[in-house]
């Protein structure tokens, strides 16, 4: 049995926000890179370049990549062996109260849906817990941004609309976004599951590096297929026109129901934020 | 094309702009997002004045981030305008000669944009740190309750901007994807 305090969970969470804020992840950086390098229409170049400048900037003056520093979703590995003193929700919370503080981000975050009062510390956070063997325990921080998760769409589709089917929903959800979620978008993808099961996939999906495809070569041929679909979609970076309009998507499946076959697509931009540690 | 404007602006400086063309904007803009644009509403259907001077008037939909001590502004760049939709046209009316964003406007927006000789351009969506640049003073004018987003007044030098709807119907979210698919022909 290891011990993890509170008091250690707070002073990670906090200092994650700030660098998942300010410091695009490498995998990001680098697909946003080569795609502006083969980018052929000279508006979507330029525009590229200027993305490319904003994460430059960011990064060197350790300001937000985005003024919309979004709702922070969170995600613990927890090893079963690992006992926690203090209160774990508290704990991250706190980070989350004290990231924002610190790092001068925006606090984006309303107590209730219908009556919309600012909470003004950008808490609660969203947290997702996932139990596994061993004494581990990492922290990844994931802000979201709502002008893409606002694009974002759930299907319960027919297991006879099958593949295609999903191809289908996921280009059209592309289409529908259009300028919208800020493209170049990167996509999130659940297939299977259940109808709350599939969300969960599809957010969890924007988790994976873009330079890792699917284990499943399956899954990773349908990656590439639907990844070159969208880009024929001729929608470019901000909508502007171009050949840069997705720069990678992930899909993770789970078993489902005989009757069933819900598919999630969870949008995400350019500017996809993650930082992990552990603890 | 690129062109240099400095608001307040007139129907005449924005006729030779069309959709595509790059704008370096200077001068005073506003900023409103959707709490802000609820209480302007509020205001006019009680008969009231608007909290700034509307006339060839630009408004920028964003909520920034906190400065830090010595920044003038955080990280700045656009909201998604199509939530200002059910608004913009009652202020395009009014005189607002400029709508600053990103993402699709609706038909009576495009309307409104031709029967006034208005512009929609689209700052760059994701490009917080870069945006903020440009800006040169910051004032909070009213509804600081409503924190990032209160009105601010900016000053803005070299405002890098794309024209997306113009005053002739043309739209680049329809034209520019259309242009890039027929260049594969």
């Amino acid at each position: 049995m290891r011990t993890v305090t509170a008091a250690a969970i707070t002073d990670a969470v906090a200092e994650l926000c700030i660098r998942a804020n300010t410091q695009l992840p490498p995998d990001v950086a680098a697909a946003l890179d080569r795609r502006r390098q083969e980018e052929p229409w000279p508006l979507a170049r330029q525009t590229l370049d200027l993305l490319w400048d904003n994460v430059e900037l960011a990064q060197s003056r350790c300001v937000p990549i985005c003024q919309d520093t979004g709702m922070a979703c969170i995600f613990v590995e927890l090893g079963q062996e690992v006992h926690i003193e203090g209160n774990f929700e508290d704990a991250i919370h706190e980070g989350v109260r004290r990231g924002y503080g610190e790092g001068y981000l925006r606090k984006s975050i309303v107590g209730d849906p219908l009556r919309r009062v600012n909470t003004e510390d950008n808490t609660p956070a969203a947290i997702t817990v996932r139990i596994v063997p061993g004494d581990g325990f990492k922290l990844t921080v994931a802000p979201k941004g709502f002008g893409s998760e606002n694009m974002s769409r759930l299907g319960m589709l027919k297991p006879a609309d099958g593949v295609e089917g999903v191809k289908k929903f996921v280009v059209e959800t592309a289409r529908l976004a259009g300028p919208n979620p800020c493209p170049p978008i990167i996509l999130g993808i659940g297939v299977g599951g259940s109808f709350d099961k599939v969300a969960a996939l599809a957010k969890h999906a924007l988790l994976r590096p873009l330079d890792v495809p699917n284990p499943d070569p399956f899954y990773a041929a349908l990656e590439a297929e639907l990844l070159e679909e969208i880009n024929a979609l001729g929608i470019g970076p901000q909508g502007f026109g171009g050949q840069t309009t997705c720069l990678g998507l992930a899909i993770e499946a789970a078993p489902t129901h005989v009757a069933g076959l819900p598919v999630a697509v969870n949008v995400s931009c350019h500017v996809t934020r993650r930082a992990s540690a552990e603890l | 094309m690129e062109y240099k404007l400095t608001t307040p602006v007139t129907p005449a400086d924005l006729a030779p702009l069309r959709a595509g063309d790059t704008v370096l904007l200077s001068g005073t803009v506003y900023t409103a997002r959707d709490a802000a644009h609820k209480r302007m509403m509020e205001l006019l259907d009680a008969g009231k004045e608007l909290p700034f001077p509307v006339e060839g008037s630009a408004l920028y939909y964003v909520g920034p981030t906190p400065e830090r001590p010595g920044q003038v502004i955080g990280s700045a760049g656009p909201t998604t305008s199509g939530r200002m939709d059910a608004y913009s046209p009652r202020l395009l009316d009014l005189g607002q000669a400029i709508m600053i964003g990103k993402g699709a406007r609706n038909q009576a927006v495009k309307d409104a944009v031709v029967r006034n000789g208005a512009v929609y351009l689209a700052a760059l969506g994701g490009a917080g740190a870069l945006m903020a640049e440009s800006v040169e003073e910051l004032e909070v004018i009213c509804w600081e309750d409503l924190g990032c987003e209160a009105v601010r007044r900016l000053e803005v030098k070299n405002f890098p901007l794309t024209v997306i709807l113009d005053a002739h119907g043309g739209d680049l979210y329809q034209s520019g994807p259309a242009a890039y698919l027929e260049s594969l022909k």
